[in-house]
């Protein structure tokens, strides 16, 4: 066989292993996040369905397969049907620099980290098209905290990603992991640290800045009109954004691959996993923000931080 | 592969660009200038622009047009309203639309009838963020500070005009 179509099956091959994996966690992270917040809470979670409920993603699948799926008689067709794919495809696609171990990503970008903020903002599209073609106040009033929640915190997401990078010296994920080899970025930057978790908790619309899916006020927000898959499509990208955000904490501040004894891909799996178990302890934990507090603490609070993250980083290596 | 690719990402930019002005339903409009930016960066990544590419979908479609769909949500144009397509400009768009396809076909004809000059050299491989950006920041710093303060009375003009509603 020529090498091209060699090349061809190999790319394909990795591309069903990643979407294949990726899509069996982010069905297991519903079950998690229940069976988390559930013994947070004195409850047991799901049990019915496998053992310790260990069936019950299959179930919900199935469940969101057979539903019937409603489109608003004032709704603007085309957008309404395509905001579900519009958000999750950019979820997925994101995955495609993402270096799981050293030798194992789909394609090697030398602007990995660019790529990833690139296409993740499209996200926020899904979003606005699914409030705008609803048709229905509270879509709209969630699709629209979610815009302006999501195009803020994105600012302050790629800011405090500067300091690592600047430390770094590239945009390409692999050698930023490389120039963690000795210590982690987490220790030399654990203010941009900090602003990342907030912002990133921020652009998955986490609690507690789940302002755009406020059930007390918006019903459900932006997705309050859908039914069946394409609810469950917004439902899974926001679970894979978050195994995104996940494996940006891990290959930006947490070392990536790089761990004794297991191989790569556990060490870099138990790390997204240990970030994604925050943001559930989170959710256990906190209360939901007020809008003004949320736009407070963003603009007066986390951008000042960042920009004196950046300056000082600055500072510290012309200074070395 | 890469002229099929060219034409491919070129006829989509130059269609979704042409819906962009014929839509009447203004969200659509806006959406499908999202997609024309998509395609221009999908161009520039041909070109081994990938930096480039990555800002023109973080900041044009990422950001700026995340702004647009914000604005018509803000003024609220009834979903069904249409909009006027023309606002008696047709000749002045006329004349300049001739000016430019003269534009286009000389730049066009310039580079058909010259002769085939060595394919410009791949900008450093596997690095051209840094050429990028040692080269804005030395032989372009004056341009780009140009840029930065344009950007900024911009800035601070929307803010003194949007002030002054609010202290009315």
């Amino acid at each position: 066989m020529p090498t091209v179509v060699v090349e061809i099956i190999v790319v394909l091959v990795k591309i069903a292993v990643v979407f294949g994996a990726v899509a069996l966690v982010v069905a297991y992270l519903t079950y998690l996040e229940r069976k988390v917040i559930g013994h947070m809470q004195h409850r047991m979670g799901p049990m019915r369905v496998g053992w310790h409920g260990l069936l019950q993603p299959i179930a919900d699948g199935l469940k969101l397969f057979t539903k019937e799926d409603i489109i608003p008689s004032q709704a603007d067709r085309w957008v309404f049907f395509l905001a579900p794919v519009v958000s999750l495809v950019p979820a997925f696609i994101a995955y495609a620099v993402i270096p799981f171990d050293r030798n194992f990503y789909i394609t090697h970008l030398n602007i990995g980290v660019l790529y990833i903020l690139a296409v993740s903002s499209l996200g926020v599209y899904g979003i606005v098209m699914a409030g705008w073609a609803s048709n229905s106040k509270y879509a709209i009033l969630g699709s629209f905290r979610s815009a302006a929640q999501m195009f803020s915190y994105e600012i302050f997401l790629g800011f405090s990603l500067i300091g690592p990078l600047m430390i770094a010296g590239s945009l390409d994920l692999v050698k930023i992991v490389d120039a963690q080899s000795k210590v982690w970025f987490i220790v030399y930057q654990p203010v941009a640290f900090l602003l990342f978790l907030v912002a990133a908790t921020a652009e998955t619309n986490r609690v507690p800045f789940d302002l755009p899916e406020a059930e007390t006020e918006l019903v459900a927000g932006f997705h309050t009109e859908y039914s069946g898959m394409k609810f469950a499509f917004f439902f899974m990208a926001e679970y894979a954004n978050m195994v995104i955000v996940g494996a940006m904490a891990s290959v930006l501040f947490l070392g990536g691959w790089s761990g004794p004894v297991l191989p790569g891909v556990i060490w870099f799996f138990l790390k997204v996993m240990a970030f994604i178990f925050l943001f559930i302890w989170l959710r256990a934990t906190l209360p939901r923000l007020r809008y003004d507090q949320l736009m407070y603490m963003g603009w007066k609070v986390m951008f000042p931080i960042a920009i004196l993250n950046i300056v000082g980083t600055g500072l510290v290596i012309y200074l070395l | 592969m890469e002229p099929f690719f060219f034409f491919l990402f070129a006829a989509g930019a130059v269609i979704s660009a042409l819906l962009v002005i014929s839509r009447r339903n203004i969200m659509h409009c806006a959406l499908f200038l999202v997609l024309t930016f998509f395609f221009v960066a999908a161009i520039f990544v041909l070109l081994n622009a990938e930096f480039l590419a990555a800002v023109q979908v973080l900041v044009y479609a990422g950001a700026i047009m995340v702004l647009f769909t914000f604005v018509i949500f803000l003024v609220h144009i009834p979903r069904t309203e249409k909009i006027r397509r023309t606002f008696g400009q047709k000749n002045l768009a006329l004349a300049l639309g001739v000016f430019l396809g003269l534009e286009v076909a000389y730049i066009v004809y310039g580079a058909i009838s010259a002769p085939a000059s060595p394919a410009a050299a791949p900008v450093v491989q596997g690095g051209n963020t840094e050429s990028f950006g040692v080269a804005l920041f030395t032989r372009f710093l004056f341009p780009f500070e140009i840029v930065s303060v344009l950007l900024l009375a911009a800035m601070i003009g929307a803010i003194v005009l949007a002030k002054k509603e609010i202290d009315r």
